[in-house]
């Protein structure tokens, strides 16, 4: 029997002609991440347990962005146990504020993660690097512990489920959307210990940013991992990049899947999730009023130079409400000096937002950008959930960068159309 | 550490989609002390919930949970400040992916029992038995069966963790 991407590349990193769905395995990574609110707790651990020497420090990847910069003593101290500990084993990808980014924007962009790879990171969002056509899944900080010590980590061999997307997208309707839209379908364990393969003609069409956002929220569903199979955009965007050998690896076309669904994109619309679930979707245009104190363009989510290219190209020449702070966050510095020389910084600027350094910062209630007490905020960032970004009576909704920057204008949420 | 493998303790219920935000929000997260996680422990959901544990209790504490429970963050705060905060088993109808590999690997009961779960309400007392994975609940004398735990799973909760699986491993 044939396999899926996702089976081909775990067989090959535990030494197997072919895995089966259930099977336990104990695979060789390719790369294990950690940041500075999980690295400190794998740190303590691969201490613990006796570690002197990482099992490749060219593979070992830190990188402090929640807290970062430092928002207080607590995280300062975090942030500095993982600079101490890539000092002391000469870890050739740590990366310190000015040159840090978001992790799941910065990897990808810097040529670490590649197609065939097989990528922990103890951060629920490291599915992202699916969209390279590489096996990523979050874990927690004793995996990365155990693969920062052994360089393996244990699996259980998911099934995979096909989505396929069909048609054409809609005016401002993006992969954020088509996510938003099958999240809502499936709901938040819709896919449950599985892997979401996308695929299709509108997936084909789709650059890398879109695939990257898609990828980015299967675990809002639930998954292991998301993946799209790599092809020409892939190729183009990592040969730029690659800092080593990579392999592109296909499914089999005899591959057996968990199920299969699909899209008619032409009927997708803009999406919204309301609080408190990302599954709690409705298309633009069945939202009444939401009126809102915050809009947050960033995140490991949405945070590329091409959403702020879609948001620069709604706020051109308008300013953000009276009532409402828009605060825009960079993914990385490339993304902030891309952004810086095409002017897009100038608009938000201009319009009355706020450009923070890059970081995860609000979207997890960390800093730069923590709601008050019933405050509403939409966000293009990956969850609603009640307490996410703040106070536990804070609302948050989620979108595409177009509709939140169309937001930011009207103070309530809209899509661009309506401005 | 070994597990106690036979469990008494009384039951606290939450529903469906508890989520690593709500059993431990990021504002505590800029430390990886358990003892500072626990005084936090579920405060996204019930802020009284470490209040109540403190009562003096000659049995246990038990969080029974609908599904999903530990949705979103990996951050392996949420079950650490669980096991501190003297919660002695999780039972949920099903656990999100991370949250379950990460109480294995830290050592945290958890078992899996749709019907336990739909059940079993707050302040009911419990007899868990994990090995055999039987449930008996003593206030309404039911019993429920839980999903067994797959071989290779067993293999890391009885070395007492993924960490002791590993130097175990390396012994050999």
């Amino acid at each position: 029997m044939g396999m899926v991407i996702a089976e081909k590349i775990l067989a090959r990193h535990c030494g197997r002609k072919g895995v089966e769905p259930g099977t336990f395995i104990e695979a060789k990574v390719d790369i294990a991440l950690g940041n500075d609110v999980t690295a400190p707790l794998a740190i303590e651990e691969f201490r613990k347990a006796g570690g002197s020497k990482v099992f490749d420090p060219d593979r070992v990847v830190l990188v402090p962005d929640h807290f970062a910069p430092n928002k207080d003593i607590e995280s300062a101290q975090q942030c500095q146990i993982l600079r101490s500990f890539a000092r002391e084993q000469g870890l050739s990808h740590y990366y310190e504020v000015g040159r840090v980014g978001i992790e799941h924007a910065l990897l990808p962009e810097e040529g670490v993660v590649l197609p065939g790879d097989l990528i922990i990171g103890a951060d629920s969002h490291t599915c992202t690097y699916g969209a390279l056509g590489a096996f990523a899944c979050g874990v927690g900080s004793t995996d990365l512990a155990f693969a920062m010590l052994t360089g393996k980590c244990w699996f259980r061999v998911p099934e995979t489920i096909k989505f396929v997307y069909k048609g054409k997208l809609n005016k401002w309707v993006s992969g954020k959307d088509l996510i938003l839209y099958t999240i809502g379908d499936i709901g938040v364990d819709g896919a449950l210990y599985k892997v979401m393969e996308f695929t299709g003609p509108v997936i084909r069409r789709l650059g890398m940013a879109d695939r990257l956002t898609m990828c980015n929220m299967a675990v809002e569903a639930e998954a292991k991992s998301g993946i799209i199979e790599p092809d020409a955009e892939t190729i183009e965007y990592i040969e730029a990049r690659a800092e080593r050998p990579y392999e592109i690896i296909h499914g089999d076309r005899s591959a057996r899947y968990a199920n299969v669904t699909e899209y008619d994109c032409s009927k997708i619309e803009p999406q919204v999730a309301f609080p408190p679930l990302p599954s709690n979707t409705r298309p633009i245009s069945r939202v009444a009023e939401v009126y809102i104190d915050q809009v947050v363009i960033g995140s490991c989510t949405n945070g590329r130079i091409e959403d702020l290219r879609i948001s620069d190209q709604v706020l051109k020449g308008r300013r953000v409400h009276p009532r409402v702070r828009l605060i825009v966050i960079p993914a990385t510095q490339k993304v902030y000096r891309e952004a810086l020389s095409e002017g897009l910084l100038e608009t938000f600027v201009d319009a009355g937002a706020v450009v923070s350094a890059p970081t995860c910062g609000p979207c997890l209630g960390g800093h730069m950008g923590v709601l008050a007490e019933g405050e509403k905020a939409l966000a293009t960032t990956n969850r609603n959930f009640a307490g996410r970004m703040g106070h536990p009576k804070a609302e948050i909704y989620l979108s595409n960068p177009a509709i939140a920057a169309a937001s930011a204008v009207a103070g309530k949420i809209i899509s661009p159309e309506s401005l | 550490m070994k597990i106690k493998m036979e469990i008494k303790a009384k039951a606290y219920k939450f529903g469906n989609n508890i989520s690593t935000d709500d059993i431990i929000p990021a504002r505590y997260l800029s430390t990886c002390d358990a003892k500072e996680l626990a005084k936090h422990c579920m405060e996204g959901v019930d802020e009284e919930f470490v209040g109540k544990l403190d009562r003096p209790s000659v049995t246990g504490h038990c969080i029974v949970a609908g599904k999903n429970f530990g949705c979103g963050s990996s951050r392996e705060h949420a079950p650490l400040a669980i096991k501190e905060a003297g919660i002695s088993c999780v039972l949920a109808e099903s656990f999100a992916r991370i949250f379950y590999r990460n109480a294995i690997n830290i050592g945290l009961p958890i078992l899996e029992s749709k019907r336990a779960s739909r059940r079993i309400g707050s302040g009911d007392e419990i007899l868990i038995d994990l090995s055999r994975g039987r449930i008996t609940n003593l206030s309404k004398d039911e019993n429920y069966k839980a999903q067994p735990f797959p071989e290779f799973i067993q293999k890391i909760i009885s070395a007492g963790g993924l960490m002791n699986y590993a130097k175990e491993k390396m012994k050999r």
